[in-house]
């Protein structure tokens, strides 16, 4: 039994992993690609392939190399950090296990935002347009506001599910729209917008929300690829929140033209 | 590039689009398909069409304008598009890079059909059966012809779908799956339409 034990802990042993990592060593340098061949353990994801890598820097021809730099946080999918390209799909890196990708496993940056280093990228983009659209609910005054209204128990579940996005930039990765040619904000933001404009208390503020997708770089911009519904890690139904979106803009748009004496209803 | 206008500059072209121009095409093909009951029919149907009151202001209002406002717009939208179906090989992911080629396709093929109709008729020469019969007993124009109306045909059915999404009308998954398919009749019904007339010149 120990000497079975021991002959398949030696065939663990000689098993390898091949990478293949696409580099940049500052934000305006030219990218190249390494090879890496590190020991397989059971149950590896990238990230822990990655450690790897940083605990002993040694690239596929032997050569010492710098440790590859990557983004993590959660490791558990949940926060979006260890987004990366993984064998040319984006997806975060965490939930990327070796048993189940075909090898070379190949990983580069998500070239849609500015590199850093290696596979860090600058999500910066995506929290400014968090700011621009008003992803939250206003509730601050000079005085107790008091409670707000009710949500109903079943609009609470269903808003949970838009509520999951974790602005990894997954769908942005995959949109052929949000590229340096465009300034479109991505598919997330339009989802939450759709989020927050259903917050009964939220929704007191929809037509600003609104007002920002229908400004440049804002809900038109989309044009129904449909690859972020597919590439979305959470699920989120972010095709029919655009076109969610859409009705909802093209009511305001004949609202803010034909007048209305109401400014949110 | 974008600006504030965008918004409605984009809702517009998706509107006309379908209004006027996606009518005109229809209107187009089927009066072309009086071609399939002999050259008379078609003489008359055409002679018809092309002597309208108020042709001219007819035809810079309901077909130059707004085809070339959704034209120009479209290829500069189609050219901020940075495809990937390699990486997502999707249907509707292949539906957007077709819409983008057989728009870029139909801005040379319009061009040239222009030239070669309307604006010979302003020079001076007749449109009418033999007009045609001459241009498409060009096998190479007969298979550009060819290409240009299911071009044509196939832009107009999937902008149906897209200005269905883009005005909120389709919203659930279910519903754009229909439309979906809604679309796909559209686009047999109308190429069958189109290349039937363009083979009775031929035939």
């Amino acid at each position: 039994m120990s000497e079975q034990t021991a002959v398949l802990d030696q065939q663990v042993a000689s098993k390898t992993v091949k990478f293949e990592i696409q580099r940049q060593d500052t934000p305006d340098s030219k990218p190249y690609w390494e090879s890496f061949e590190i020991p397989y353990r059971p149950n590896m994801n990238v990230i822990s392939a990655l450690m790897e890598i940083r605990r002993n820097p040694v690239n596929a021809k032997g050569e010492k190399t710098t440790p590859v730099n990557w983004d993590m946080n959660c490791l558990e999918e949940v926060c979006g950090a260890c987004s990366m390209v993984i064998n040319g799909r984006p997806r975060q890196s965490c939930t990327a296990l070796v048993d189940h990708l075909t090898q070379p496993i190949k990983l580069e940056p998500m070239r849609t935002f500015p590199v850093v280093r290696d596979l860090v990228v600058d999500r910066e983009f995506m929290f400014d347009s968090l700011k621009r659209i008003k992803a939250w609910v206003p509730i601050d005054g000079t005085y107790d506001l008091g409670e707000g209204p009710r949500m109903p128990e079943r609009k609470r579940q269903w808003a949970y599910e838009l509520s999951k996005c974790m602005t990894c930039g997954v769908c942005l990765e995959a949109c052929p729209n949000v590229n340096d040619k465009s300034n479109f904000i991505g598919p997330a933001l339009i989802s939450q917008v759709r989020l927050f404009n259903s917050h009964p208390t939220g929704a007191m503020n929809k037509d600003e929300r609104l007002a920002t997708i229908m400004s440049d770089g804002g809900i038109t911009e989309c044009g129904n690829s449909q690859n972020c519904v597919v590439a979305c890690p959470k699920g989120i139904p972010l095709t029919t929140s655009i076109a969610a979106m859409n009705r909802a803009t093209t009511v305001q748009m004949f609202k803010n033209f034909f007048g209305s004496d109401h400014m949110v209803d | 590039m974008s600006r504030e206008s965008d918004f409605y500059l984009r809702r517009l072209h998706s509107l006309l689009g379908v209004i006027p121009v996606g009518l005109f095409v229809a209107q187009h093909l089927v009066i072309n398909h009086f071609a399939t009951r002999g050259e008379e029919a078609f003489n008359t149907a055409s002679n018809f069409m092309g002597n309208l009151p108020f042709v001219l202001f007819l035809e810079w209002i309901i077909i130059y304008l707004p085809l070339m406002f959704h034209g120009f717009y479209g290829v500069y939208i189609a050219f901020t598009a940075k495809n990937n179906v390699q990486r997502y090989g999707t249907f509707r992911n292949w539906m957007f890079l077709l819409q983008r080629v057989t728009g870029v396709f139909l801005v040379i093929f319009i061009a040239w059909h222009v030239y070669e109709t309307r604006i010979q008729k302003a020079l001076g020469a007749e449109v009418n059966f033999n007009m045609m019969e001459e241009i498409l007993s060009n096998p190479f124009m007969l298979a550009f012809y060819i290409a240009g109306v299911l071009a044509a045909t196939f832009h107009l059915a999937n902008g149906l779908w897209s200005f269905a999404v883009t005005w909120g009308i389709a919203q659930s998954p279910r519903s754009q799956t229909i439309v979906t398919y809604i679309t796909i009749v559209a686009f047999l019904v109308l190429s069958v339409i189109g290349v039937q007339a363009l083979l009775a010149f031929v035939v």
